[in-house]
This record gives structure tokens, sequence and C-alpha cells, in this order.
């Protein structure tokens, strides 16, 4: 369950990434890629090579999902809708993926931010992960 | 047995040779208890871990945390003989201290994060990959002992 100010807190640390949107998307992918090789079967129509256009752009448009997402956590369900029916329909990436990217996701924001990924932003961070990717999957059977 | 790449081993020896021990296991098992506070169960004779400031401030919390991490460099030194090197640990906590050993993942998660905090741009993904590579080694000879 996030309480309000987590809700803030992740609200605030997306906004503040939508620049930084490809580099962050690109890193998570990336790293997923190298310690979950299985990950990459999902890819074999992209160049997933470090710092490719593909990359790049899909590291971009995961990042700017969650963070749209980060804006009204209240409203995930709705702002997913699109994006539930595309993961279940056509993707239908296995579930326990997600968890996988979560957690490169989750050691990006650690890179980037340092000692400002306390804790606390952590906690809240992985929550609100795992409840997007809950929701993601809510279509699939 | 693990095999492992050169660029592994010379990467565990690397992090760990650069490592804090004395502020990094603190930071990895407080973060542990935050995140993850149904870990806390296995604490409750270590006082006030009511909040985040209380988990990062307890002193049994950071002695713990060395304690762990000097633990994890025995590892690092005996790469090829894991099993064995945690063989006495993983009796303990299976028999004694009665962890579930799909703990051992969530702090070996925290651990990582501090890690990649304190590295930032060096720790790349062949990096990461390789830490998870070492730390999942360690947790399955800690849970190898259990029945």
């Amino acid at each position: 369950m996030l309480s309000k100010k987590e809700k803030e807190l992740i609200a605030d640390i997306w906004e503040s990434l939508t620049p930084v949107a490809e580099d962050i998307g690109a890193d998570a992918l990336l790293r997923m890629f190298a310690s979950y090789p299985g990950t990459k079967t999902y890819f074999s129509h992209l160049d997933i090579s470090p710092r490719s256009a593909h990359l790049l752009s899909h590291g971009k448009k995961i990042v700017l999902a969650i963070a749209e997402g980060a804006q009204d956590i209240g409203q995930l369900t709705v702002t997913l809708a699109p994006l539930q029916t595309l993961h279940a329909y056509q993707l239908r990436i296995d579930p326990t993926n997600f968890k996988l990217f979560s957690h490169c996701m989750l050691v990006a924001l650690a890179c980037h931010m340092g000692e400002d990924f306390t804790p606390v932003a952590h906690a809240a961070m992985d929550k609100y992960l795992s409840a997007f990717a809950a929701v993601l999957s809510e279509k699939y059977r | 047995m693990v095999q492992w790449t050169d660029f592994e081993r010379a990467t565990i020896q690397d992090i760990f040779s650069k490592m804090d021990y004395e502020t990094v296991g603190p930071a990895a098992l407080s973060r542990c208890l935050v995140v993850y506070p149904w870990t806390q169960r296995y604490f409750g004779n270590f006082g006030n871990l009511y909040n985040a400031a209380a988990i990062m401030g307890n002193p049994l919390v950071a002695k713990h945390g060395k304690t762990i991490l000097y633990s994890l460099e025995r590892g690092v030194k005996n790469m090829d003989n894991l099993k064995d090197t945690y063989a006495e640990l993983s009796v303990l906590h299976s028999e004694k201290l009665r962890v579930d050993p799909d703990n051992f993942k969530l702090l070996s998660d925290c651990l990582t994060i501090v890690v990649a905090a304190q590295m930032g741009k060096t720790f790349t993904g062949e990096v990461q990959a390789a830490l998870q590579k070492f730390l999942a080694v360690v947790v399955s000879a800690l849970g190898r002992q259990y029945h």
C-alpha cells in the first residue's frame, strides 16, 4: 500500500527523470539483458546493442509510461488500459520478466541518483513498480 | 561447480577490495529491513525498528550488517568452494535461526542496490551481472542445508 507521502515522492522522482527517460530506460534494459539473458528473446526483432536507436527509443517509451502512471497512481488501471491490452494479447511477455525489469530499473535509479536513492525512496519505488506490473498483467487471463 | 570467467573473478575481487564494510554492511541490512519490513520478524530482540530512521540508526542492526558483510568476504576469498564455505552457516540459518531462504535473495538485492548507488556509472550491466551471480551462488550455498 502506498501512502500519500510515498505517492508524492514517486511522482516527484519520475517527473525529474522525464528529461533523461531515454538514458534511464536504455540503462535498465541493458542491465536486464546482461543479468537475465532469457529476456533478450522478446527482442529478436530489434537491435538492442548499447546506444542503438531501437534500445533508446524503447527505453524512453517504457520510462515515459511509468512516469505517466506515477502522476496519478490511483488511476493506474485507467491510465494503463491500452498497455494492458497490448501486453495481454500481442506482446504476451511472461509476467516474471516484469520483476526482473523492475529490479534492473531500481539498480539504474540507484546508479543515477546515488545517495538520493534512500531506503525510503527505494521502498516506495519498489512498491510502485510492483503495482504497475500487477496492473499491466491484469488482462492476461 | 560454478565456472567463473576472468572478468567475473576480477570484478568481484575489485568490488569487495574497494568496499567499506563498515558502512556497506549496515546500509544493506537496514535497507532490507526498510524495503521489506516483514524481514524484521527475525530481529525481534534488536529493539527499536518502528520506522526507517530508527532502523537506520539502530546500533544492533549496524553491528549485524557488518557481521554479514565480513562473512561475505570469506566467500570472496573462496569463490571456488562456496558450498563448503557456507555449509555451517547454512545449518545455523536453517536449524537455529529458522530463516526462510527467500530472505537471502532480498538482502542480496539490497546489497546490489547499495553497491550500485556507491559505484554510480562504473556499476555497468556487466559488473551488476557478475555481482548478482556471485551473490546468487552464496545464497544457494546458504540454502543447501535446509531440509
